[in-house]
């Protein structure tokens, strides 16, 4: 829950850039899987990963408003969605 | 159906105001080998390749659209606080009378986004090294940025990128090799 997004602090790119890391090993695990589909064990890291990602990402969201639209991140009143910062211009 | 997600795949810095930078860098917005032909190419393929290799191409078409979105913010953040005389300095007065600061799908000469870039061709090993082709051409080009610019930030956003082609064609080739074991296996049975 948040009151408002907060503006964008020290803590923002140290959360952001955590987001980023556990982002590039799903993204890596992903593509390797879809090419080596019976690997159990990265099976497993990707698994690991994403309940990691889903917390970091809830960090982020309560502190800083929603990652994402259309329903898979929760706003706070005012609508928080259209507030900058946008990626661009952080 | 996508979600949008409000960060960028990896960050991106720059150090100084460079819109001559920014000139050569839309290549890879709306070149032939660029992000925006990475993305609709594998997307578009993706309806006609054996189910097998599907998962790959929509993977990495989605990918893209996150490259697309860094070069994107390169190129902005690259020329958000120049003049028009520095536009003008740096080539990109032809872009300025046209477009202002706005971006646009073009080549670093200039030239329009085509669907002539894409090829579709509907055999699943001439698409698939396509794309090989396409990833190692974009590979090539981000080597050649990163050698026309000194600003360390930007530096580090084209390595990771140029590193993503290398992993794609990689991943393309495996996708290859496993049509062709697919193909094998039906000749016996």
């Amino acid at each position: 829950m948040t009151t408002a997004n907060r503006p964008v602090d020290e803590q923002f790119y140290q959360l952001l850039r955590r987001l980023q890391e556990l982002d590039f090993v799903l993204v890596e695990l992903n593509l390797y899987l879809d090419t080596h589909p019976h690997d159990a064990q990265a099976i497993e890291q990707y698994n690991q990963t994403a309940q990691q990602r889903w917390e970091v990402a809830q960090e982020f969201e309560s502190r800083y408003g929603p990652l994402m639209n259309f329903g898979h991140s929760y706003s706070d009143y005012p609508w928080q969605w259209k507030e900058a910062p946008w990626p661009w211009q952080v | 159906m996508w979600i949008y997600e409000k960060k960028l795949q990896y960050p991106v810095r720059v150090s100084k105001c460079d819109p001559r930078m920014a000139k050569f860098l839309i290549e890879q917005y709306g070149g032939a080998d660029g992000e925006l032909s990475a993305a609709l190419r594998y997307l578009n393929q993706r309806y006609t390749i054996p189910d097998k290799v599907v998962g790959l191409l929509n993977d990495i078409g989605t990918e893209e659209f996150a490259h697309l979105e860094m070069i994107a913010t390169m190129v902005y953040k690259l020329t958000k606080d120049a003049t028009p005389e520095q536009l003008e300095e740096a080539g990109l007065g032809a872009h300025y009378a046209n477009h202002d600061k706005a971006l646009f799908y073009n080549n670093a000469a200039g030239v329009p986004w085509t669907a002539a870039y894409i090829a579709a061709k509907g055999d699943p090993i001439a698409d698939l090294y396509e794309d090989i082709a396409a990833e190692e051409k974009a590979r090539a080009t981000y080597q050649w940025l990163i050698d026309m610019t000194d600003d360390p930030d930007l530096q580090d956003s084209l390595k990771f990128l140029r590193e993503r082609e290398i992993v794609h064609s990689l991943r393309f080739r495996e996708a290859v090799e496993i049509l062709k074991e697919e193909q094998g296996r039906k000749k016996f049975f």
